[in-house]
């Protein structure tokens, strides 16, 4: 096949790529404080794309649409830990994959209850293209790269030189010390759980100009999201943003041979032989 | 012979009781409650298979979609390529099908542990759904498959079409040979270590016992019954779809598990008929979006009641 | 300052603690002996909260402290330098340092002169401030997790066996690092395997057994008659 659909499958996956990255990255962060697989972080992408979209349409803002899907869900998100997660703390972590299960079926139905079955959508905030070789290729999608790419790299600096920051790593670290240091954990908890659904929420904004905004958009996210997670190494940040861009960029180019919906096997594959082979994260040094 | 205790008894009884309710079931009811009835036990079959992982050894698995989903499809195989349509071989062929998908998953998850079983099971049901769903010349794609119920045969005696009622006396008699064989194998040594494994893993490794061939072979029985509901679903509504491989169904199938209660055998039976009586009595003021309130039911069960319901009249009579 | 009255707790289903009374004095250091599994530290644990207290009471100042989270004793005067030290070992020393310097009511000049002061008793820790914890070798950790504890200020530090692990000459420092915090005015309660260093540097003892209290006396009498350290410790 020729060069330029080789090229643009790359820079589809490098741009697929960020936005799983910043899904899985929330991910990461919550399961790496609190041992929460959370299965509803698709449905809280899904919600915020829905929000926005309702911004959207009465704005006709897309920044103003992003800006309150973030702060909505990340509301959202503290509220959920606050009643259903925070009574869970220490127990087995298959509770804990049950109740967000739970969670993702209220939340995924409520919102086909109250937005119906038929798809949203959510114009391009930058139009235009641009020459990439012989193609023209969107701008758009390159901007979302580098703003998911930005917001990352946010997050990056807020958790190494905040005094928040710190506090987020020592709780993950050793709660209970944290703890007898006079760290809040159980608000640092919450808000941990709100900076990943907002950064959900935040993708669900982004992503929607590509993908529409339907119900299923989250599903799809929260099981690529987990296997990124596991490939990239539970916790670690560098990892999941590592895996998410690999992965996407495998997908990228194997829909190139087989449908779209047959690619997704890519990723499950990966995971699969990553289980195998390299459990603890293909982009982790494997431990001595 | 187990030594008799008052408890026993009193099971039995119970036991006895229930199925005498259910012989008696489709005859008196309408035509919509008998098929519910019907459907009740095929999928209180397929959370009985669950609970042996869950319950029992204590792993979750949301891959029962997968096993289900075989058991229908290899029945379907067999009704749609075999004329006449023989119930025996779709019952094998379902089983050889969901047996070997089960070989499969147990070999890769049983390596894993806790988490990343859970999500490694979800992906296998993910990876036979999408496969099922575009393989269309195979597996009729998106639209499933169609074919005949097969008569209940013995072959050279006699050969006789089902009809609704003997078709629920048929899934019963399934259901309850599978419940008393499982009943047995929980009870016995072998469900003791399983039950060990999931107190405590590494205890029961230290002591000696080969866990991974344990788990082996119970993801092997999980999902050899879960295939066997399969089929009897494929029998009773002449259709194999991959809706049913959606790991979604597994999840539900883990709902059932978790509302009745886990390690119980009986409890998930329960937890499935709770479960649909939910949804017929939330269907009327929320239509197609029952699962909000029931899924808010099962989170706040998760929460506060997670033994279930089983556990709690459990607890509540001991006291 | 702080008090146990007959307290009692349990780890899962084993009775742990059968009744402990303790006082520790403003400025008082109090150590704790007993032989291992006697349940020093899990009474240490039991004030912070890391262990339920299924009977009996726990004051500071007035104040109960069963039923209050953990995080708000360091608040409240208490800081804790646990058994196995655990410092955060991928946090640098400085980070550390800053989960007990940030936090609220402290302006950048008291944090810069707190850490100066910390510094000023461990120069080791200026050396390697941006080193991570889990670099350090196990006196130096040591030093850390008390330094941590240090710099929140706190009216009493409950220090669960210092010397552990540690060199004999780490043990001179670990004494030199307690009178000085005594003298500052830090209330200490001390619980130690290390007989001379607890008579030492304590004002008074407790001798526990059993998970209770057996006897108590001023380390001086202990000095001077140390018949009953050897009936309960053996040594």
């Amino acid at each position: 096949m020729a060069l330029d659909q080789f090229l643009v499958q790359t820079v589809n996956g490098l741009v697929s790529g960020m936005i799983l990255a910043l899904v899985a990255s929330g991910l990461t962060l919550i399961f790496g404080i609190m041992d929460v697989v959370n299965f509803a972080h698709g449905d809280l992408l899904m919600l915020g794309a829905f929000v926005g979209s309702g911004v959207f349409m009465s704005s006709g803002n897309f920044w103003a649409a992003l800006i309150s899907a973030v702060v909505v869900i990340a509301a959202l998100g503290a509220l959920l830990q606050v009643t259903t997660l925070r009574p869970l703390l220490g127990r087995d972590p298959l509770t804990t994959i049950l109740a967000t299960f739970g969670i993702s079926l209220v939340l995924q139905n409520y919102a086909l209850w109250q937005w119906g079955p038929s798809a949203r959508k959510i114009s391009e905030p930058i139009t235009g293209q641009f020459q990439l070789l012989y193609l023209q290729y969107p701008v758009y999608r390159i901007a979302i790269a580098l703003l998911s790419a930005a917001i990352i790299g946010g997050l990056w600096l807020f958790m190494k030189y905040g005094t928040y920051g710190i506090w987020i790593r020592a709780t993950t670290q050793d709660r209970v010390m944290a703890s007898a240091m006079g760290i809040p954990v159980p608000v640092v908890h919450a808000a941990v759980f709100a900076i990943g659904a907002g950064m959900a929420a935040a993708s669900g904004v982004l992503f929607a100009p590509m993908v529409g905004v339907t119900q299923t958009i989250g599903l799809d996210f929260t099981l690529r999201a987990f296997v990124v997670v596991v490939v990239g190494g539970m916790g670690n940040l560098g990892g999941s943003i590592l895996a998410s861009i690999f992965v996407s960029l495998l997908e990228a180019y194997a829909s190139l041979f087989v449908s779209p919906a047959q690619a997704v096997i890519v990723s499950f594959i990966v995971l699969v032989l990553t289980l195998l082979f390299r459990p603890t994260g293909l982009f982790v040094p494997t431990p001595k | 012979m187990a030594p008799a205790h008052p408890g026993a008894r009193g099971y039995w009884i119970g036991f006895a009781v229930v199925l005498a309710g259910l012989i008696v079931a489709p005859l008196v009811l309408p035509e919509f409650w008998r098929r519910f009835v019907t459907e009740i036990l095929i999928w209180g079959l397929l959370a009985m298979s669950s609970d042996i992982l869950i319950g029992y050894t204590g792993m979750v698995s949301f891959g029962h979609s997968a096993f289900f989903g075989l058991g229908m499809y290899g029945a379907a195989a067999a009704l749609l390529s075999v004329r006449p349509p023989n119930l025996w071989l779709a019952l094998l062929y379902g089983l050889v099908a969901a047996a070997v998908v089960a070989a499969f998953v147990a070999y890769f998850s049983t390596r894993l542990r806790d988490i990343y079983f859970s999500i490694t099971t979800l992906v296998f049901s993910q990876i036979f759904y999408v496969i099922i769903f575009t393989w269309t010349e195979v597996t009729g794609g998106e639209n499933g498959l169609n074919f005949r119920q097969p008569p209940f045969s013995i072959p050279g005696v006699l050969s006789a079409a089902f009809t609704p009622v003997t078709l629920h006396w048929f899934v019963l008699a399934v259901v309850t040979v599978s419940y008393v064989l499982l009943r047995r194998i929980t009870q016995s040594p072998f469900g003791m270590v399983l039950q060990s494994i999931r107190e405590n893993e590494p205890r029961t490794r230290a002591i000696g016992y080969p866990v991974e061939r344990y788990k082996i072979v119970a993801v092997m029985l999980s999902g050899v019954f879960a295939g066997l509901a399969g089929v009897l679903y494929a029998v009773q509504n002449r259709f194999a779809a991959p809706d049913f491989v959606f790991f979604i169904v597994s999840g539900e199938v883990v709902i059932f598990n978790v509302m009745g209660g886990m390690g119980t055998l009986a409890g998930p039976v329960v937890g499935a008929t709770f479960f649909f009586v939910l949804r017929e009595v939330f269907s009327r003021y929320f239509t197609q979006y029952y699962l909000i309130p029931v899924g808010i039911i099962f989170t706040l069960m998760v929460i506060f009641l997670p033994q279930g319901m089983l556990g709690f009249l459990r607890r509540r009579l001991n006291q | 300052m702080l008090s146990l009255r007959e307290v009692h707790a349990h780890y899962g289903k084993s009775h742990v603690l059968h009744g402990v009374t303790i006082d520790v004095g403003p400025r008082e250091v109090v150590g704790l002996l007993g032989r291992n599994g006697v349940g020093k530290s899990t009474t240490l644990k039991t004030i912070m909260g890391l262990v339920r207290a299924s009977d009996g009471s726990v004051t500071f100042e007035g104040r109960d402290l069963i039923g209050v989270a953990t995080y708000r004793l360091p608040a409240l005067g208490i800081s804790y330098v646990p058994e196995d030290r655990r410092v955060f070992r991928l946090l640098t020393v400085l980070e550390n340092l800053r989960t007990g310097l940030d936090r609220a009511g402290m302006t950048p000049e008291r944090r810069q002169a707190l850490l100066a002061k910390v510094y000023d008793y461990f120069p080791v820790l200026r050396e390697r401030r941006h080193q991570a914890g889990g670099t350090l070798s196990g006196g130096e950790q040591q030093m850390l997790a008390i330094a941590r504890a240090m710099v929140l200020e706190p009216k009493i530090i409950l220090l669960d066996e210092p010397t552990e692990g540690l060199m004999p000459r780490m043990v001179g420092q670990i004494r030199q690092i307690i009178e000085i915090l005594n003298k500052e005015g830090v209330a200490i309660l001390l619980v130690e395997q290390n007989v001379p260093l607890t008579l030492a540097v304590s004002d008074r003892v407790y001798i526990m057994e059993k998970g209770a209290v057996r006897h108590q006396a001023t380390a001086a009498a202990l000095r001077a008659d140390d018949a009953v350290i050897h009936q309960y410790l053996g040594v």
